[in-house]
């Protein structure tokens, strides 16, 4: 058995301390370790997205960084993107509204890119949706559909920022009202 | 596939990174951003037997000016060099270089020093710190010692840098006033390695061209300058008119200074055709950018 190295992150607002490898990559850690199943691993060698999760803030390939580099850490997956009251993230509302979905393989890792690019561009051209997500590949729902959903997710979350707080259930009122 | 077992030490300071790495020798592997070395480890490529992981010593994150010079440490990240004010007032070419360089996720990742040190022919990096007559600190157990760009970069894949050896700054003097700068490349996608790609700098002083460098991208076993065309403008009278002809000369230059290899990806005729291409479109944006027009 390899040489196991102990770690402490906080993945999802939880703090984890672990013994892992030096060689598993924190893909293969939070799937396999933590349970965490919704981060999927692809290509293995960074090129194909799916793996996205977002550390300190930034999205990163989690199957190009190791487990022991998340030492110190916290991280946020797709299982962590709900309110505290289980409310979908407005990014998630919007790609099941818009059939931004279909198998769902590389999903996780366009939400992570997709929250990570609204953060910084509240109000986003479509070229620069398509430029921030062209790292991460989908072969099956298309890309119109994403695009679409990330601006409607775009609008949401600007909806928020302008009502302040519990927006969530007013903009699916809203949403649903008209 | 997952990378194959190996030691793993994450040093806190400098000089215990380098005697690790002395220790080490040829089996030590500095792992920086990882953009490049986990997928060659996760695809077996390479398995190196100790991976010293610098992003821990806080020391190598710094991005400032000194006297002129751009210093970029080795955990500088390509996000921080698009995000950094001092390198868009006084290497834009850099910065617009950092533009094409693969997508966010591996941008917040990946580090500039990493690139020149991989020195991946088809790498933005490389070509940016021998446009602009760079160099390279390289740290050693021994000591430190500093490498031109033209000196460092060897080959595909290949630099200088000795078993035992780390790049710890990149160096970048600053242009000249008068300057005009363009980084194109061609990708069949965004963020892609580029089939191909120019770097141009034009120093203008009342319409002449006292000073001008032209590196290719992606056409050869690196970044490949192209001598003959920069002697050609170089001391030419360059206006609207003339310009056309002279860059034309040019491009037939850069088509004529390489030997494409030949991939999947293209033949090595367009690729040969494309440095014509790249090189017409960056010296016309640096012309047009050194009498301070913004030409996108």
């Amino acid at each position: 058995m390899p040489e196991q190295l102990s770690i402490t992150l906080t993945v999802n607002g939880r703090t984890h301390t672990k013994d892992v490898a030096a060689r598993t990559s924190l893909a293969d850690f939070l799937r396999d370790q933590l349970h965490l199943t919704g981060t999927h691993l692809g290509c293995e060698h960074g090129v194909c997205g799916a793996c996205t999760v977002t550390v300190d803030g930034r999205t990163v390939r989690s199957c190009l960084m190791l487990a022991v580099q998340a030492d110190g850490r916290e991280v946020t997956t797709i299982e962590g993107l709900k309110d505290p009251q289980g409310a979908w993230h407005p990014v998630q509302k919007a790609f099941f509204e818009h059939f931004a979905i279909q198998c769902g393989f590389c999903t996780p890792g366009f939400f992570a890119t997709a929250i990570e690019l609204l953060g910084s561009h509240p109000d986003p051209t479509e070229a620069q949706i398509r430029e921030y997500l062209s790292g991460n590949i989908c072969r099956c729902s298309g890309y119109q559909a994403i695009v679409e959903a990330v601006q409607a997710a775009a609008a949401a979350l600007r909806e928020q920022a302008t009502q302040g707080h519990a927006p969530r259930e007013r903009a699916l009122h809203d949403h649903e009202r008209g | 596939m997952k990378a194959p077992g190996f030691d793993y030490r994450a040093p806190r300071r400098l000089a215990e990174a380098t005697a690790i790495l002395q220790d080490a020798g040829p089996d030590g592997r500095v792992l920086a951003g990882g953009q490049s070395l986990m997928p060659m480890m996760n695809m077996r490529i390479v398995a190196p037997q100790i991976l010293v992981d610098i992003n821990r010593i806080e020391d190598l994150a710094r991005l400032e000016v000194d006297g002129g010079t751009l210093r970029v440490g080795a955990l500088v990240r390509h996000v921080d060099i698009l995000n950094s004010p001092l390198v868009a007032a006084g290497w834009p070419l850099m910065r617009e270089a950092t533009t094409y360089v693969a997508h966010p996720a591996i941008r917040n990742r990946g580090t500039t020093c990493g690139s020149v040190a991989h020195n991946d022919p088809a790498a933005e990096h490389p070509s940016v710190l021998l446009t602009l007559g760079g160099s390279v600190v390289i740290a050693s157990a021994g000591g430190r010692r500093e490498v031109q760009a033209h000196d460092f970069l060897q080959g595909i894949m290949t630099t200088a840098l000795e078993p035992g050896e780390m790049v710890v700054e990149l160096r970048y003097p600053a242009a000249r006033p008068g300057t005009g700068w363009a980084f194109v490349e061609f990708a069949r996608r965004l963020g892609d390695f580029a089939l191909g790609g120019a770097a141009a700098l034009l120093t203008m002083r009342h319409g002449v061209c006292e000073e001008a460098r032209l590196t290719l991208v992606g056409m050869g076993e690196g970044p490949v300058r192209v001598l003959a065309a920069e002697e050609l403008l170089t001391g030419q009278r360059i206006d609207a008119a003339g310009a056309r002809d002279l860059f034309a000369a040019a491009a037939r230059l850069a088509m004529g200074s390489v030997e494409p290899t030949e991939d999947v990806h293209a033949g090595s005729g367009y690729r040969r055709h494309l440095a014509g291409v790249m090189t017409r479109r960056a010296l016309n944006t640096a012309l047009a950018r050194s009498r301070g027009e913004h030409h996108a």
